[in-house]
């Protein structure tokens, strides 16, 4: 078996006839933390759907710990960016979370006691136990978005792929997020696709930015200690201007990046 | 009123509204949900096909009904899984084409002494006792499908997406609640007739929705609205001698309207 998490080798695809990524070839490693960053449309979303098996690539081939995804029996933990689900259907927090622990219910496709605890303990991770009998639709956005992070780590995935899982939450909550997340790092890969350049330079050890191609960055050690040491010393607000003079001097440019 | 529960034939047709109240209150929150209504509609208008057929060849009027149903139930799921993009112009040639089946076998069909409008808008005089115990055994069926599959319902219908990934069989799942839809469509078909039953799938399942937390309380909740709907309707149609189909309508819109109206009223009340 390969050491890579993900592979895409050559991989177009488009929309009805509209091209959104072209020719993509990129390795994430196993225990890697990327984050995927890039335009509105630039097709991030549609990367990490296709690394899952969610859509199939025109061309190309997509390896998922190896092998084809969709049928290699990877746990991955998914959480969607917020628009694509029912809201209006009734279903509880507590529900909501159990669906990530669907493949492991008994034979008559109920939960036993013990995935419900798991799911108790996700939901505490996210601090969102006190709401888990609330209705979905009953929540405010960035609560909302918790409970998706929640459903994703319950099933003790082999990867994450978070689209865009802090849009809605308010900064100490994105830091203890991506806190949490190089917590998990630890343990497994995580991809997240974030527009939030300060969360990504602190947490992330690579960053490719999509826009149609995919360009691969690699950011230092040191300059997540850095970043993350003034994240935390502005208190929650790092100064735009002072954010990307440090950026121009820190990422560290590789082959493609410099030809593009 | 009361002497009506005398009358055989509507004992049959309550016991009937009832036990369709049953299937229609555990499939149509499903159909609702997985934005079904339109698939139904197109099922339950192809079903005409087969009632056509049945009568032009002389077989089993249900029998046809449910073959009918059946295979659109079969060719919507496959088209709305293959062609998302096109699906409802699909649905809408399946709609179109199987009612017209059903209108030209009956006008071709030798002499015309059956009332074909009561497949339309349905009739209390229509239910026999055969026609019970199979809508008692179907709602046994659905009753049992929805158990075994509960979850997989609800991820199907919250995110099916996030579902598929799970392992869930989310096209097998989709069949069989086109198919589920179908016999529902079928069975109900004599007392509320195929053109008013797609409304009767949604318009509790709407209600009950603001009012539930789970899929299963929703369930519940439109099946007891479906059962004050229906009875309610078939008393008006005895007593003014209406089709019942039109009549369960009318008096489950009146009750979806009272109770959105009764739900504003709460939510003004707590934001004071
Ligand atoms: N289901 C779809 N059908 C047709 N076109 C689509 C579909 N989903 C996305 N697109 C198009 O593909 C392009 C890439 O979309 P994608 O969702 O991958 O972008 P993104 O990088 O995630 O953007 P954002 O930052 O807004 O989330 C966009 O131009 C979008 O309009
Ligand atoms: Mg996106």
């Amino acid at each position: 078996m390969s050491g890579y998490a993900v592979e895409l080798k050559g991989v177009s695809f488009s929309y009805d006839g509209d091209t959104v990524l072209r020719d993509i070839s990129m390795r994430v490693e196993k225990g890697d933390f990327l984050a995927i960053i890039g335009p509105n449309g630039g097709g991030k979303s549609t990367l990490l759907k296709l690394m899952m098996g969610i859509l199939e690539p025109e061309r190309g081939e997509v390896r998922l710990f190896g092998k084809e995804p969709g049928r290699n029996g990877a746990s991955i933990g998914y959480v969607p960016q917020e628009t694509g689900h029912n809201l209006d259907f009734p279903i509880t927090v507590m529900d909501v979370v159990l669906m990530g622990v669907l493949h492991k219910r008994n034979i008559f496709r109920r939960y036993d006691a013990a995935l419900r605890t798991k799911a108790k303990e996700a939901l505490k991770r996210v601090k969102m136990d006190s709401l888990s009998g609330r209705k979905i639709s009953e929540l405010s956005g960035g609560e909302r978005q918790r409970v998706l992070i929640a459903r994703a780590l319950c099933g003790d995935p082999d990867i994450l792929m978070l689209d865009e899982p802090t849009a809605s939450i308010d900064f100490s909550g994105q830091w203890e997020i991506f806190e949490l997340l190089e917590e998990l790092n630890r343990k497994m890969t995580v991809i997240v696709v974030s527009h939030d350049m300060s969360m990504v330079m602190g947490f992330a050890k690579h960053a490719a930015y999509v826009n149609r191609s995919v360009v691969m960055h690699t950011i230092d050690a040191h300059t997540r200690y850095q970043i993350k040491r003034q994240l935390g010393g502005h208190e929650g607000h790092y100064c735009g201007a002072e954010f990307w003079r440090d950026m121009g001097k820190k990422i560290e440019c590789n082959e493609e990046c410099r030809h593009a | 009123m009361l002497e009506a529960l005398e009358m055989p034939f509507f004992l049959h047709a309550l016991t009937a509204g009832v036990l369709i109240a049953a299937a229609i209150g555990l499939i149509g929150p499903l159909t609702m949900a997985n934005r079904m209504t339109f698939m139904s509609g197109g099922i339950a208008h192809a079903t005409y096909g087969g009632v056509g057929a049945a009568i032009f060849f002389g077989f089993s009027v249900l029998a046809g009904a449910a073959a009918a149903a059946i295979v659109a139930a079969a060719i919507i799921s496959f088209i709305a899984y293959r062609y998302a993009h096109r699906a409802d112009t699909a649905i809408g040639i399946v709609w179109a084409v199987g009612m017209a089946a059903g209108v030209i076998f009956s006008d071709l069909a030798p002499g015309y002494n059956v009332d074909l409008m009561s497949f339309l808008f349905g009739s209390i005089l229509a239910v026999n006792v055969t026609d019970l115990w199979i809508m008692a055994a179907f709602d046994l069926i659905a009753l049992a499908v929805v158990w075994f599959y509960y979850y997989d319902f609800t991820a199907l219908s919250f995110d099916p997406v996030f579902a598929k990934l799970q392992g869930v069989k989310t096209q097998f799942l989709h069949f069989l609640l086109l198919g589920l839809v179908a016999m529902t469509v079928v069975l109900s078909m004599r007392l509320v007739g195929l053109i008013m039953v797609i409304a009767l799938l949604t318009m509790p399942s709407f209600s009950s929705e603001r009012f539930a937390n789970s899929l299963g309380r929703m369930m519940l909740l439109s099946i007891a609205l479906s059962i004050i709907y229906i009875i309610t309707g078939l008393f008006l149609a005895y007593m003014y001698d209406l089709s019942s189909g039109a009549s369960v309508i009318i008096v489950a819109a009146f009750g979806t309207i009272a109770l959105l109206l009764i739900e504003s009223m709460k939510i003004k009340g707590f934001s004071r």
